[in-house]
């Protein structure tokens, strides 16, 4: 991005992201981000997209926010950060607020209980097919299984901290892909 | 007041550790929320969790509706502020000196080191949900066959299809509106 990009408006990056927070229903908001920032907006190419998905899936917090962090910021500094992540967050908030309403007044009612009890089962089974589309590579390599289960045994079973875990087991999967164990396995 | 310094200290760590993706801490942040603050049952947590996928945005945004069960609309404000700010602030420093790092092996190292431990808190996420919403000891066997059938039937069309995943979801609640009645 150190090609002259025109100066953008804030109210234009808050759009942009905003049309993308209301719009992205049923996860996967990086191709709604690439369609528009790629090739709607032309704010990035193709290459630049990468590299910043890159770092937002390297760096703690959720792709999207992240993603509107790197390119708000590319635009107009913190402001456009600010704004961008704004943008992603607030239309969501809003639906969710409204939807988190009318569930506090609705779950005595045992009909909407059985809708939310269908939502929810199916909700796991969404969760379930994305883990296994995003981790199959992962499942079917036997040292990485290891460390798969090691960390389902450890957070989801014993509830062992988080940051305990992720201190412990992140070392040693990281060294177990060491630039040099990668040049010796070539 | 206590509450919602409990709430920010939760989420704001929470934040922090959200590695590939919100939907890692979904674990911990249910032990969190359930089993230590007792801020939410279990069911709760999981039709939370659930209402957030019908709503459009990063999906879990929903998390503020831990906050507004806590401490209404103080805690929802709380709670989206914690859980977002932190990691976008981190984000907003770390990606300014990325490059610098670009040519680094061990980038490379740190990503196919993280993708198994990532893989095994999204596996624990859907224990912990399912574990309520899916396959209930608590409940009986023609409750579990009929949550079980919709949580497989998702799998299996989402997996064969490309249809929109949020359908899916919504499909879930017409069929336990009329299969649980």
């Amino acid at each position: 991005m150190s090609e002259a990009v025109p100066r953008v408006s804030l109210a234009k990056i808050f759009a942009v992201f905003a049309l993308i927070g209301v719009t992205s229903f049923g996860g996967g908001i990086v191709a709604y981000l690439r369609r528009a920032l790629v090739e709607k907006e032309k704010w990035l190419d193709d290459e630049s997209f990468m590299a910043a998905l890159e770092i937002s899936q390297t760096l703690p917090g959720l792709n999207s926010t992240n993603m509107s962090v790197i390119v708000g910021r590319k635009l107009r500094g913190a402001l456009g950060a600010l704004v961008a992540v704004l943008g992603m967050v607030l239309p969501g908030a809003a639906i969710v607020t409204a939807l988190g309403f009318a569930y506090v007044a609705l779950r005595h009612d045992p009909k909407i209980a059985m809708v939310l009890t269908g939502v929810a089962a199916a909700a796991v089974g969404l969760l379930l097919q994305v883990t296994l589309k995003i981790g199959w590579k992962q499942l079917m390599r036997p040292q990485d299984l290891v460390f798969v289960i090691a960390v389902f045994v450890a957070v989801g079973l014993l509830h062992i901290s988080m940051v305990v875990t992720l201190v412990t087991l992140a070392p040693i999967a990281i060294w177990m892909y060491r630039p040099r164990a990668e040049k010796e396995g070539a | 007041m206590n509450k919602i310094v409990e709430l920010i200290n939760t989420f704001a760590l929470l934040s922090l550790l959200a590695v590939g993706g919100g939907t890692a801490v979904l674990p911990e942040m249910k032990h969190d929320a359930v089993q230590v603050h007792h801020w939410v049952t279990d069911t709760q947590f999981a039709q939370i969790y659930s209402l957030g996928q019908l709503a459009p945005g990063p999906n879990m945004t929903c998390v503020i509706l831990i906050g507004y069960e806590v401490a209404g609309v103080a805690g929802l404000v709380a709670v989206l502020v914690a859980f977002f700010f932190p990691a976008c602030l981190l984000c907003y420093f770390v990606s300014q000196t990325w490059d610098a790092a670009a040519g680094s092996p061990w980038r490379s190292a740190v990503q196919r080191g993280m993708a198994p431990i990532v893989i095994g808190l999204m596996l624990a996420g859907c224990y912990a949900l399912g574990r309520t919403a899916t396959l209930n000891p608590a409940k009986g066997w023609d409750f579990n066959l009929i949550t079980l059938g919709i949580g497989v039937a998702v799998v299996v069309i989402l997996s064969t299809t490309r249809i929109n995943p949020a359908l899916t979801i919504l499909a879930g609640g017409v069929a336990g509106f009329f299969l649980l009645g």
